[in-house]
């Protein structure tokens, strides 16, 4: 057997290809790894020892883990707006020309100024942040700021994300989630019997753990081989969908399972598709989940811990069979279970010197031949106090355990016995093994708990644990840890899932494998040491945190882990979990079960926002509504506002004007000449039949019992809270026929209320409603000059003032296009809204243009419509309303009758004991003292103009504007004991933004309160 | 993220298809006038928020706009079961009766 002497090994099962170099660099220099490589294989074959620097300490630290579980190399792959941080070196396949940096580490890598508080570790025990900058509490963010940057990983990028991402959404009978061994064999039983299968793996290839341990056979087949003959059945198979880098990151309700899958990143650059999605979130709907997510081995925690080369067995052996690379030329080994022997067989063979402690008194002693035979020293019933070395391992310290309570500290007592049970071992690398945790995530996260197993000493999950909710379980993740059980145990649970879809299957491959049956594993977590043993790496987390947190009585393992951030970050109990909860059940005296799990959230590891975002993004992130007047508004220079998805204009500036220019010419054009206005966005619900007077008594607060067709009226929509919550102009078309308006943002609640009622409460009222908004285009007329300008187009309707009164409807032609004109209005103005068929709507709105032109028409956006409402004193619902507001409070018991034989709905209320209070916040106007200054939407109103707290406050400002008609400012107010303070115009301030404005309290019409102009 | 079956569609179908319209089976007081502040308060304000099995409404707002009832549970959101309002009410009314 010739020893190595150079990481790179070449190794028949390696899926490194040693033929086709790749180029890459890390940290700003240049290397050399091969096709198949992780960034991790490839930078441990370049003996790169330290990667990352620890998170609290500045310690230096290595590789541990082969996968998701690495917790200490997140690299910053790319740069500028590619740029993508805190991915594990492990889980970055390799590619020519790949850039990858630190994310910790500074000033560098090798020097790191945390370090040096690192020595006065002692000093910065678990809520050191919380103790030492909780006082004085303003400084908070002073401090925040410099522990961010020292405590910091990647950088987000700061420009923006140029590549692409779409959702895939998937029905599927069965969905199976890993490709290790298990995973596979259930998806094949599927797959044979017809069912529709998606595989998903996370990885680059299916195979799992086989990957790592190739000199495993089943059914007398390398593993590899039995991997690769499932593998091409699948492909075979038309109802099998295979993905490989897709990651299940979260399981939701009713087996809705997401995963994000990888489609460029692997690529160089020059090989990406730039019309590809960069990553594909795939949402799968599943009738049928098989969990087959494996297991994650946890190390054993012993001093110094964190010493870069120390890691886990199956990552040592991940590195060596998988990617060809031997971490070190002496391993040492620690174990308290039989799966780190295959490592070590695999290892000693293939020319490594291989040292084993195993923490049991007794081998196995078929294991125990082989180890002799090949060599290998090996120490039972020992485990490491203390690593040796501080840039890298130079060796161990191997101690004898207490024979009952190994993770007592049995040192002192050995010394005083003179006892020499202390050896030192130099080695380069160390690796242990403390047993598998299943990793349970995906059962968890829609409300599953794993179960404490004494016999696997694991949290597991059971084969058939949630049938009911069509979640199946095979493999390590329910703590068969053993291949062949595992397979067998695999077909029987696959057999039970496809039968209750009504399909059966048979098993016709042979699942025998070459395993020794293991020994028990021993109950062990850390080992006694006097160093500073870590639980998780990440977050620099040690055994005596740990310890602490309940010294300082945290008692629910979710407190001590937001005490210590046990399993923070990326880990999410990942690595570090049982280790900890263990560790907390010794120090509070309980068992592992009593102390229980933490809770496992989705997702299971970290997804990019652009996944999540898909396709909606920018102009696609949600949907836009313009009217069919749109080309019009463009033409004339509209800015926008979004108003219920509806892009209505806002104001159309002219010549450079700003907003304010803009609407004072509008207002003054539609209060003196004439203007128009695009209102086709409000909602118009038409309804029908029989009963439609008696719904609308009961929806609204008016009634609706006498009016005629040909008249329109306005109605208030109350909750049965008697809160306003709708309101709108309502006409009668004919006895069993009105057309609604709603406000434009409530149209769609107002259509879903109605129907609710009309379905739970009032089945026997004959009613049918349909929305019509999009059908109807509508333009406003406005102003005195308004019957002037539509006079010229429209010849079959009697324009005249007592011929067509306010509050009426006339059917007609306007420009030729059949109309259906309302005269009502919400500015105050003589007013015409004009309705056509929504295909006309441009072309009458053109031709009332140029009907209008001799009249300077002027187009106006809501904007001016708003400061035209508000010198009305008119409400917007959601503006002066929020949902605490009666009809009463609004000075509009006009609108309310309590006459009508039914109880409309919000009627009983409006007799509450605390809605007839005659000194709630009631509707007003305000008139600022100074009439240039426009009190800020929002303020609230004060008693006077100190405003050194604590200050009562009795109202807020709900709507400010300047009015160019008056020439001053006005404003709408909601205060309390409104309606008396406006009768004695009693003086308040109005604050906001440090500064208390004088007013007076008056009322809220402020022009023409005879209503003179509308009736013109 | 529920399936859910509308009955009127008899179709089992995403959750954004629906809108959650409240617990089921609030009768609105047929002479409102005649309740006390008390009584309509607790009409108005006062809902079940059990944990476990929930009667509730939800309208296939995108589908039919019909108000259906679903039999959910609010600890771990299995659904018992669907139905329309009427046969939800006989289902409801059983269960009191048995319990």
């Amino acid at each position: 057997m010739s020893r190595i002497n150079k990481p790179r090994i070449k190794h028949k099962h390696s899926r490194v290809n040693l033929s086709k170099p790749l180029n890459f660099t890390f940290d700003g220099k240049p290397y050399i790894g091969y096709q198949g490589d992780t960034l991790a294989s490839a930078l441990l074959a370049n003996g790169i020892k330290v990667m990352a620097r620890s998170f609290k300490y500045g310690r230096p630290r290595g590789i541990v883990g082969s996968w998701a579980e690495e917790p200490n190399c997140l690299v910053q792959i790319d740069m500028g707006a590619k740029t993508t941080p805190d991915l594990k070196a492990t889980q970055v396949e390799l590619y020519e020309g790949l850039v990858a940096g630190r994310t910790s580490g500074w000033p560098s890598l090798a020097f790191d100024l945390k370090s040096i508080g690192g020595h006065f570790s002692r000093f910065m025990p678990a809520g050191f942040y919380y103790k030492t900058f909780k006082w004085p509490a303003k400084f908070w963010p002073l401090y925040e700021h410099v522990i961010r940057k020292a405590a910091g990983y990647g950088a987000s990028p700061i420009e923006a994300d140029v590549e692409t991402y779409d959702h895939k959404h998937h029905h599927t009978d069965v969905l199976v989630v890993g490709g290790g061994a298990a995973g596979l064999l259930a998806a094949q039983l599927s797959g044979q019997c017809g069912a529709s299968v998606i595989l998903l793996d996370d990885q680059s290839e299916m195979g799992g753990y086989l990957l790592s341990t190739p000199n495993t056979t089943i059914g007398g087949k390398n593993a590899l081989e039995w991997r690769d003959s499932v593998i091409t059945e699948l492909q075979s198979l038309p109802n099998v969908q295979i993905l490989t880098r897709t990651t299940a990151f979260g399981l939701h309700d009713m087996n809705m399972i997401q995963a994000v899958e990888l489609l460029q990143d692997h690529l160089p650059h020059h090989q990406r598709n730039a019309i590809q999605r960069r990553e594909r979130l795939h949402r799968i709907r599943a009738n049928k989940v098989v969990l087959a997510t494996g297991a994650f081995e946890r190390p054993l925690v012993f001093g110094n811990n964190d010493v870069p080369g120390v890691m886990t067995v199956s990552a040592l052996a991940t590195y060596f069979n998988r990617y060809g690379v031997a971490c070190g030329k002496h391993t040492l080994i620690l174990t308290s279970n039989d799966s780190a022997y295959q490592a070590v067989a695999d290892l000693a063979a293939g020319g490594v010197k291989v040292t084993l402690a195993d923490v049991r008194d007794n081998i196995n002693a078929e294991w125990d031949a082989h180890f002799k035979q090949l060599g290998i020293d090996v120490f039972t019933g020992f485990g490491i106090s203390e690593v040796l070395g501080s840039n890298s391992v130079t060796g161990a310290r191997l101690s004898k355990l207490h024979p009952t309570n190994p993770m007592e500290n049995f040192e002192k007592d050995l010394l005083r016995r003179r006892v020499v049970n202390v050896r030192d071992i130099s080695c380069d690398v160390i690796a242990s093994s403390g047993g598998l945790s299943p990793t349970v995530h995906l059962f968890c996260h829609d409300g599953g708990r794993p179960t404490w197993s004494d016999e696997s000493l694991a949290f597991v999950v059971s084969a058939n644990g949630r049938a009911n909710a069509g979640i199946y379980c095979v493999g390590a993740v329910t703590g068969e840890f053993q291949l062949q059980k595992g397979l067998e145990k695999t077909v029987q649970t696959t057999q039970e899932m496809l039968a209750s879809l009504g399909k059966s299957a048979t098993n016709t491959m042979a699942l025998n494998t070459n395993e020794i049956a293991p020994n028990p594993t021993k109950a062990i977590f850390h080992i006694a040491t006097s160093k500073k043993a870590f639980v998780d790496f990440q977050n620099d987390v040690a055994v005596t945190d740990i310890q602490l947190a309940v010294r300082e009585n945290f008692k629910s393992i979710e407190h001590i882990k937001r005490y210590t951030a046990l399993g923070f970050g990326t880990d999410q109990g990942k690595l570090s979990n049982v280790n900890g909860f263990a560790i907390a059940a010794e120090a509070l005296g309980k068992t592992i079960p009593e102390v229980g799990t933490t809770t496992y959230r989705p997702a299971y590891t970290p997804v990019s926002f652009g996944a999540l975002a898909g396709a909606h993004v920018a102009e696609t992130f949600e949907p836009r509504r313009y009217t069919a007047m749109q080309a019009s508004h463009e033409q004339f220079g509209a800015e926008y506002e979004t108003v219920g998805n509806w892009m209505r204009p806002w104001y159309f500036p002219q010549n450079g004007e700003d907003m304010q220019a803009a609407v004072n010419r509008e207002c003054l054009a539609a209060r003196n000449g004439v203007a128009i206005m695009d209102a086709s966005t409000l909602g118009k619900i038409d309804i029908q039949g029989k009963d439609v007077r008696e719904f609308l008594n009961r929806v609204y607060s008016n009634s609706w019992s006498q009016l005629a067709s040909g008249k329109c009226r306005y109605g208030l929509m109350l909750n049965e809270a008697g809160m306003v919550m709708d309101d709108g102009v309502t006409a009668c078309i004919t006895d069993t026929h009105f057309l609604m308006t709603t406000t434009t943002g409530g149209a769609a609640n107002v259509l879903n209320w109605l129907e609710k009622w009309h379905q739970t409460e009032w089945t026997e009222l004959e009613v049918y409603m349909t929305s019509v908004t999009d059908h109807w285009a509508t333009a406003s007329l406005v102003g005195p000059k308004s019957r002037e300008v539509l006079a010229k187009l429209c010849s079959d309707i009697d324009l005249n003032k007592d011929a067509f009164k306010f509050m009426e409807w006339r059917d007609g032609t306007v420009a030729g296009v059949p109309a259906r004109v309302f005269r009502i209005s919400f500015s105050g103005e003589l007013a015409y809204e004009i309705n056509v068929d929504a295909s006309y709507g441009n072309y009458v709105w053109q031709a009332l243009m140029a009907a209008g032109k001799a009249f300077d028409i002027t187009p106006y956006g809501t904007e001016t419509m708003h400061v035209l409402r508000a010198e009305k004193g008119f409400i917007i619902v959601g503006q002066e309303t929020d949902g605490s507001v009666t009809p009463l409070d609004l000075d509009m018991a006009w609108a309310v009758s309590l006459k009508k034989p039914f109880s409309f709905i919000g009627k009983r209320s409006l007799a509450r004991s605390d809605t007839v209070r005659t000194d709630r916040k009631q509707l007003v106007g305000l008139l600022t003292e100074d009439p240039t200054i426009v009190l800020k939407e929002g303020a609230q109103i004060i008693n006077s103009s100190n405003i050194s707290p604590p200050v009562a406050m009795f109202g807020h400002v709900t709507s400010s504007y300047y009015s160019a008609f008056l020439g001053r400012s006005i404003a709408l107010a909601l205060v309390t004991d409104g309606f008396k303070r406006r009768e004695n115009v009693e003086s308040i301030f109005a604050y906001a933004e440090g500064k208390a404005i004088k007013a007076k309290i008056v009322s809220s019409v402020f022009v023409d309160a005879e209503g003179a102009r509308h009736h013109g | 993220m529920f399936v859910i079956t509308c009955p009127h569609c008899c179709e089992a179908r995403e959750e954004e298809e629906f809108h959650y319209e409240g617990e089921a089976f609030i009768a609105r007081p047929v002479d409102p006038e005649a309740e006390s502040d008390e009584a309509w308060g607790d009409y108005l304000f006062t809902k079940k928020n059990p944990k476990g099995w929930h009667w509730e409404m939800w309208n296939h707002a995108t589908g039919c706009r019909k108000i259906l009832v679903l039999k959910r549970n609010t600890a771990n959101h299995i659904i018992a079961g669907s139905w329309t309002l009427s046969d939800a009410r006989k289902e409801y009314d059983n269960e009191r009766a048995t319990a």
